[in-house]
């Protein structure tokens, strides 16, 4: 009992530096909050399309029903890094064959087709969500975010903020490799 | 002195708490499903600004996530059905109240595991410290204590 109580103090120094170690890790951001739909179904959201751009529009019946993985990306043509991330998804779905569908949040859908129609338009689906209640169906928090959903519809990895870094890229298309995303090189 | 309590009481509702930022579209006809809806927002964090609920929030999110919260409170929701409505969707992190589930054990339990500990510790060094009792000084040392002292017997 003595001796248990001599090793106290050094047990709790351990304790406090293991806090520590995992409190100041760099890679760590303690504002990241874990979303609720990974492992989870696509939830209920149903958009019309945008007028003139000429793709489809976006429900959760159409990803359920895709039969091959893909990239659900929150945009808007108001939302500036949305802007630099739209070739890294251009060359996503140009070089690796990824299916990209758009989720158009509170965007005019004139100003998003002028968007789409200077930039290019990689989505094969876009629905535009003007009241942004799709959007908090998804649990969004801003824009832009991109979801990895499986074959069957299922969430599996979420990226808040542009994918901008080499290391965001990788875990993207990990996610996808991982879905069964078979020309996914990762 | 009317107008002084008048002055002094729009002084203190300006100064008191956190300004809202619900604007008066938002608002709902009903006053009492109104102040449930304000009850809750207060409940709610904001997934943008983080440390301010979505009452106070001036950010997209929290808008819409008031009109959601009145939304469903005229659609017959109770409060409890609200919240588990918005943490279904962004998770047991908007809730400033932590829920009572296992990942939430340690939140909760610590502060009394650790007031218990303390608690303990503390009996248990009292209890040492009366264990130590003082024998009573002899005849002998109260004599050197009178010597030292200054005043044995004879006065000086």
């Amino acid at each position: 009992m003595a001796r248990l109580l001599i090793a106290l103090p050094a047990l709790v120094a351990v304790l406090i530096g293991a806090l520590f170690l995992w409190g100041l890790d760099p890679d760590r951001d303690p504002g990241a909050i874990p979303s609720v739909l990974i492992s989870q179904p696509v939830p209920e959201f149903d958009l019309e399309p945008i007028d003139g751009v000429g793709v489809p529009g976006l429900s959760k019946a159409d990803l359920a029903g895709l039969g091959k993985p893909a990239l659900v990306n929150v945009f808007a043509s108001w939302c500036v890094p949305c802007r630099a991330e739209h070739a890294v998804l251009t060359r996503l779905v140009e070089d690796d064959g990824v299916t990209l569908m758009g989720l158009n949040y509170k965007d005019k859908p004139a100003d998003a087709a002028a968007w789409l129609a200077r930039l290019g338009n990689p989505y094969t689906r876009i629905g535009s969500d003007l009241s942004g209640r799709a959007g908090i169906e998804w649990g969004i928090s801003g824009v832009p975010e991109t979801f990895v959903v499986d074959a069957t519809g299922t969430v599996i990895y979420r990226q808040v903020g542009a994918i901008s870094t080499a290391d965001d890229l990788a875990k993207i298309k990990a996610a996808l490799a991982a879905a069964g995303s078979g020309d996914v090189a990762s | 002195m009317k107008r002084l309590l008048a002055s002094l009481s729009v002084a203190l509702a300006l100064i008191a708490g956190a300004a809202p930022a619900v604007e008066p579209d938002e608002m709902l006809a009903d006053p009492a499903l109104e102040a449930r809806a304000r009850d809750l927002s207060t409940e709610l964090r904001c997934v943008v600004c983080q440390n301010e609920n979505i009452d106070s929030s001036n950010a997209g999110v929290a808008r819409d996530l008031r009109l959601l919260v009145r939304e469903r409170l005229v659609a017959g929701d109770s409060d409890k059905e609200v919240l588990e409505y918005v943490v279904a969707r962004y998770g047991d992190f908007v809730l400033f109240r932590p829920p009572w589930k296992p990942i939430t054990y340690a939140l909760w339990l610590a502060p009394a595991l650790i007031f218990l500990g303390g608690a303990v510790g503390i009996a248990a060094a009292l209890r040492r410290r009366r264990g130590r009792r003082t024998e009573p000084l002899t005849e002998q040392e109260l004599a050197e204590i009178d010597v030292l002292m200054g005043h044995s017997g004879k006065s000086t």
